[in-house]
Parts: structure tokens; sequence; C-alpha cells
């Protein structure tokens, strides 16, 4: 890059962040400006107008055009094929199998494993340590984690030494190293591993905070009614989490049900691994097959669509309880 | 008031040249090599201002010679060049097409994405330069791989040929071990070599998401050389099943070598370690004699020495030595796949088309050659301007007519088998899938239309 480049970029910058603020100027002067009569109406119109018609843009018309692709074979004709393929195919139908498995289990446990560690560390001393120790992998991104875990998966034939932690461990313990990631179906839990250990820290940020939220008078009035701490937490703590809970439970669903990284990462998908996300990919791209690739998005928006709303629901009615 | 914002423009203004200043520091603007000798590329003309973009899949070392193979050019010719290399590039350019923001320029290493990218109404066309550099210099079967419906849209670039066998000389010698002349003997030489207790192959088929690929190059070779190059045509183009019986016994054919546990994997493991061990350091263990033989093509001679250097000869009485995968019978035509790239052209300007007509070139091929590490199938590349040995042998065996070319298999099909069924089909297959299942898995991925 030259000299000229490069100050041709910085005055490119400059002069899209002034046209920017010159339109945003304007259009809020006009606003200030609209006809008395009705001037809600157009504040409302001139405020919310960008955010619509950047959203139409940016999401609308392409979950409309992916949708549409979906029913297009490779040359344009409208087609089946695609969704027939997806649901008659073995690899294809794995793959679907796996999502199902994925949805099952790293919501349940992730947020499992947050709830007892978040009440286990509640109070207790030196409890920000804590916390940071389980938040941290939040920190890294999945590809990151992938890579971490890959290598903690790894294999040597039995001579050699093995740079793989589990089956260093196997081998420390006389016992024979394992093929962890192409062992099929063990290697699909072994991915789950890896979305456990990013999201439970989620999981446990959010629910210790829920938990500190129970008015103290409550545990107290329970602990007077004799109650032990199993007792107290099934009758007071979880309902006064309630929703905090379904929150963390559906969050942490979506992100599953979009797991791609993890999945591209340390296996690619063979071995029997693939997942929705990583398939889509694979498709669309790699393969060239637009339309199953968009097929396979559709099912995917098919599938994350009632969690949101599930999701949506909740948080209203906690507002109305509040 | 008034005065007081001119006052602040003129600062800002200020702080930029300062800063502009600071910054052309870093950029380094290139120095015009002085001593250029011109006259090869005066024919190009030349052009004020003019700026070609090149996109392509070529990284690191390999693309600064790139990028250097046509410095000269550019300074004579004064186009501005700009080379932007990602190994996503694949992947991304028919998304960046459809979008118009392709580069000028896409240097595509497989035919099957020129097809796509030809179908989709993005390309240009060669112009009458280019047709005729590619008439000149290359075989009738390449000009064909940048044609697509009969309009002919790109010539070809650099070139590999696959299917060599990478052994090591002196422990040939002395175990007195002959290069195999037929398929037959190259099951005997493995049998011999296993027998005395020694793994004979080394195999590495990990390549990140793209994993299983060198093993289609495997059962390709074997296509080609069981069944010659008409069955092989009709493989690739779908006339003939991917089950077919044909194909099936090719697969076969493969997995006595590869799916065998006293075959492979030296100093590796077992069959198991194939689908994990990465590609570029499968065949280093034949420099430590843990194994003898590794399937792979002629730009493997890049992976002996990783580090960079030359520590490990690599010569016909060096350290390490390719043969090509024999014949089936005796004294069959010599018959080889390989692979090559494509630059096609995303913007109808004529600049843009000078570039392309350059690259086609022999001045251009002899360039690349030179500075190492590559071959051309363009005839009018001198085979002695080629960095290695092996590499020399490369280009004459392309050269000569009597040489049965076939482009690699895989980039021929369409991408949803060519990069992805095929690829993971074998990866199943060598995990233990049975051929049968492998190839109408791959079949029945075959698209439609």
């Amino acid at each position: 890059m030259t000299t000229a480049d490069l100050l041709g970029k910085i005055l490119q910058v400059v002069m899209g962040l002034a046209v920017f603020a010159a339109i945003v100027g304007l259009l809020v002067f006009f606003i200030d400006r609209a006809p008395k009569k009705g001037r809600d109406y157009w504040q409302l119109v001139g405020f919310l107008a960008p955010a619509i018609i950047l959203l139409a843009i940016g999401l609308i018309w392409p979950a409309i055009r992916t949708t549409g692709l979906a029913f297009l074979d490779n040359s344009g004709n409208f087609s089946w094929d695609n969704f027939i393929w997806m649901f008659t195919q073995p690899a294809a139908i794995r793959t679907l199998i796996n999502t199902v498995i994925w949805v099952l289990f790293v919501p349940t446990l992730a947020t499992a494993l947050g709830l007892a560690y978040a009440v286990f560390i509640d109070k207790s001393r030196g409890e920000r340590y804590y916390k940071a120790l389980v938040f941290m992998p939040m920190a890294i991104s999945f590809v990151g984690a992938g890579i971490i875990w890959r290598f903690v998966y790894e294999y040597r034939a039995g001579e050699r030494e093995q740079i793989g932690l589990l089956n260093a461990i196997v081998t420390g313990l006389g016992g024979e190293p394992v093929q962890w990631l192409q062992t099929d179906p063990l290697n699909t839990f072994l991915l789950i591993v890896v979305m456990i250990w990013i999201q439970t820290g989620f999981a446990m940020v959010v629910l210790s905070a829920a938990i500190k939220g129970i008015p103290t008078e409550q545990i107290e009035a329970a602990q007077l009614d004799g109650t032990n701490a199993w007792q107290r937490f099934m009758n007071v703590t979880v309902p006064g989490i309630r929703g905090s809970l379904v929150v963390v439970l559906t969050t942490i669903s979506i992100a599953t049900l979009k797991v791609f990284d993890i999945v591209r990462t340390m296996t690619a998908g063979n071995f029997n691994t693939s997942v929705v996300a990583n398939e889509m990919y694979t498709q669309a791209f790699r393969a060239s097959e637009v339309g199953r690739g968009s097929a396979l998005a559709v099912i995917l928006f098919l599938l994350v669509l009632p969690i949101v709303i599930y999701n949506v629901n909740i948080l209203r009615k906690q507002r109305e309880i509040r | 008031m008034r005065f007081g914002k001119a006052g602040r423009v003129v600062t800002a203004v200020a702080a930029l040249g300062v800063s502009a200043l600071a910054l052309s520091a870093c950029t380094g603007d290139i120095a015009a090599n002085e001593d250029v000798d011109c006259t090869e590329y005066e024919e190009y003309g030349t052009f004020d201002g003019a700026e070609v973009t090149i996109g392509g899949t070529i990284l690191d070392l390999e693309a600064d010679r790139l990028v250097e193979s046509w410095s000269d050019f550019a300074q004579c010719t004064g186009i501005n060049i700009e080379y932007q290399g990602s190994s996503e590039f694949e992947a991304q350019i028919a998304v960046l097409a459809e979008g118009g923001n392709a580069p000028d320029i896409g240097i595509v290493p497989q035919p099957g994405l020129l097809a796509r990218l030809a179908e989709g109404g993005w390309l240009i066309p060669a112009s009458a330069e280019v047709e005729a550099n590619v008439d000149e210099w290359w075989s009738e079967d390449w000009k064909q791989y940048g044609t697509y419906d009969g309009t002919f849209y790109a010539a070809p670039l650099m070139a590999s040929i696959k299917g060599y066998v990478w052994y090591s000389p002196t422990q040939f010698e002395e175990n007195g071990w002959e290069i195999p002349q037929t398929l037959d003997e190259l099951t005997a030489l493995t049998e011999e070599i296993a027998a005395s207790g020694e793994k004979p192959w080394c195999v590495g088929l990990e390549s990140g998401d793209a994993t299983g690929w060198p093993a289609t190059d495997w059962i390709e070779d074997w296509v080609l050389r069981l069944h010659g190059p008409e069955v092989y045509d009709q493989w690739v183009t779908h006339e003939i099943p991917f089950n077919d019986p044909r194909i099936v016994e090719a697969f076969d054919a493969v997995g006595e070598y590869i799916k065998n546990d006293d075959y492979v994997n030296g100093g590796i493991g077992d069959v198991s370690t194939l689908v994990t061990e990465a590609f570029q350091t499968a065949g280093l263990p034949i420099l430590d004699g843990e194994c003898s033989l590794h399937h792979q093509a002629s730009f493997y001679e890049t992976f002996w020495n990783a580090e960079g250097g030359d520590d490990v000869v690599v010569a016909s009485d060096g350290d390490v030595f390719g043969f090509l995968t024999p014949p089936a019978t005796a004294g069959d035509p010599l018959s080889v796949t390989g692979g090559g790239e494509f630059p096609v052209a995303f913007r109808d300007a004529e600049e843009v088309e000078t570039v392309r007509a350059f690259l086609s070139s022999d001045t251009w091929a002899n360039n690349r050659v030179s500075l190492g590490g590559v071959i051309s199938a363009n005839t009018g590349v001198d085979p002695e301007n080629a960095s290695s040995e092996l590499l020399v042998q490369s280009i004459e065996i392309l050269q000569d007519p009597e040489t049965t070319f076939r482009f690699d298999g895989s980039d021929l099909m369409p991408g949803a088998v060519g990069a992805d069924s095929f690829w993971r089909g074998v990866v199943a297959w060598v995990t233990g899938q049975s051929t049968q299942e492998t190839v109408d898995a791959i079949e029945s991925s075959w698209p439609s239309s």
C-alpha cells in the first residue's frame, strides 16, 4: 500500500463519517420542524425508519431469499430435492440427529453445572476468584476453545509419546491410547464437553446474580421452619430464580443450535460429528450447493424460532410481574 | 467565532499531515527498480494509473514468488497489480462474484469452480491474445479445462503432477530394491518391505476441513491406470455412476495398501492414524527409515525441508526422490494426473486482459518456474529453468506429447462431490466403512442438475 492509498482511505473514512453526521443532523432537524399536527407520528417514523430499513436489508430480505433458494436446484428450477436430500441421506439425517443431541445435553448440563457451582460458592470466601475461574472460558473464542480441546484429545499410537492430556492420563494408568475424536458416537459427546466448558461460566454468572436477588427473609423463614439445605434449594432458591433459569436455558439452547466453530475446527464434521450449522456452511460454500445450504438454514431457523418466542414471552411476563 | 472555527480546521489538517508523514514511513512505497529490461514487455504497451487486483489461494512464500514473477512486467507497463491471497478464497469467490466484489482476476484452482462461476455468468471470456497463447503453448486437454460450454475463459497458470511415490534412493540401494515398473511390481515391493517387519507406506490424509483429499488422489491414479483415460473421463463427468464396478475395483486396489495394518502407517501408528496425520508431515518418517514409500504430488518437494533450507537433498542420488506411480502393465503409455490454476477475469478492461495475456505467455511461465518450487504445462518453458531434478522431470513429462494427462478428478467433479462427499467418503472408508457403502453414498450425493 502506498502513502497515497492510505491517505485516500483515511479521507474516505472521514468523509463517510461526515456524511453520516450530516444525514442524521438533517433528519433530526426536519423531525423537529415537522407540522404540529401529527408530530408524534412523524417523530416515530423518523426514529424508527433507519432501524427498520437496516433490519429489512440485513435480516428480513436475506431470510426471504434464503427460503426461496432452499426451493431451487442448482439450475434455478423449483424443486423439493434439497429437503428430500436432507431427510433421506444418511449423512444429512445424522447431522440432524447430532444437532438434537447437542440441544438436549449442552443447555441442561451447562445450566445444571453453572447452578450447582453458583450455589456452592455463594457467599464463600474468595467467591470472586472462583467465579473468574469458571467464567474465563467465556473469553475464549469457540475456534480457540476447539483448538485447545483438540490438543486435549490428541492421539499418538501406542509406542509414541502422548501429547494429548487425556491419552497421557490413559496411558499413564496403563491403558491403551484411544482415538477420541474418531470414536463414534463418543466423539459427539466429547465435542459437547467443549461447549459446556464454555457456557457453564455464563450460566453461573447469571444464576449467581439471581440467587443473590432472593430475599434473605425467605431463606431465613424456611430455615426457621426446619428445612434442610436441599429442601431450601428446591423450594426457595429454584422458584426464586425460575425466570433467570429459563433465560439461561434458552440462550444456551440458541447458541447450541448454531454451533459451528467447534465442530469445524475439531473434526470438520468428519466421523459422524457434523451439525446443522456446520453442514450449512459446507454445503453452501465448499460444495457449491447453495440450495442444500439454504434448506439447512431454513430448518435451523425453524428450530430456533420456538425457543426465541418462548424466551421473549418469559421476559415479557417477568416485566409484568415487576 | 468564525475565525476560531477556521483555526480548528487548520489544526486538524496539520494533524492529519503529520500523521500521514509518520505513516508513510511504515507503508514503504515500493521503490522502482532502475535496471529492468523492458524490451520483453514492449508488446503489452503502457498504461497510465491502471490497477488490477488479483485474488487466489496462493499464500506465504509462494505468494511472494508470484508477485515477484510479474514485478518487472508491472513496472514496464505501468499496471499496478495487487495480489491478495486467502485460504478461504474458494469458498468466498462465488459470493464475492455475486455481490460484484470479486477481484479483477481470480486464480481458480479447480475447473469445477471455473465452470460454476461461468455458469453464474460472472466471468469474462478470454481475449484473442490469451487464446492464441494457449493454442500455441498448451495441449488441447489443458485448453479444455479452461473452457465451459464452448466458451474459453482462462489459460492455465501453473501445474503440478500428482501420483509421485516418494522414496529414499539410499534405502532402495542398500536393500537392492528396484523402482517398480508395473502396479504388480509395486505390490510385490510393498510385500517385500512388509515381510522385513517394516511398514512400507506412510500416509497422511489430515488437511483441516479438506481432510481426505490425499486419498482421492490415490483413487484417481488407480482409476486412470487400471481402466484408462476414457473410463476416467466418463467417471468425472458422471457418464458412468460413481459406484460403477470399475471404480469399486480402483477403491479396493488402493484399499489393499492403505487399509492394511501391515502396510501402513510407518512410524505413526495403525490405519486409524491416516486421518489424523497431517498430509504435510506424513512422508517425513521416510527420513528416519520408518517407512519407505509415500504417495504425494510433485509439490511435496517443498515439505521435505519443513524449516526451509536444503538439509534434505531431493535428488535421484540424494536423501529422497520420487517415481511416478507405475502403469498397470509394463509398456503402457505414461498416464499421470495433475492439477493447475486458472486466472479467470471478473472485470472487462484492457489492463485486465493485458495482465492475463502476460500470465499465459511463455515469458511469465519461465519467470515463475525460475523462481523455484513450481512447474507449468506451458510448452514454452525451458525445463532447465526448474529448481530441481524432479521438477525438470515433471516439466518434461507434462511437455511430452505421448503422456496421457488427466486433471485431478475431484477438481473436475461438481463441488458437492469433489469438494465434499468424496473427501468425507474416503475418510469414512479408511476408518472402516465398506467400499460399496462408500461409493453408494458418494453416488447419491451427486447433484441431479
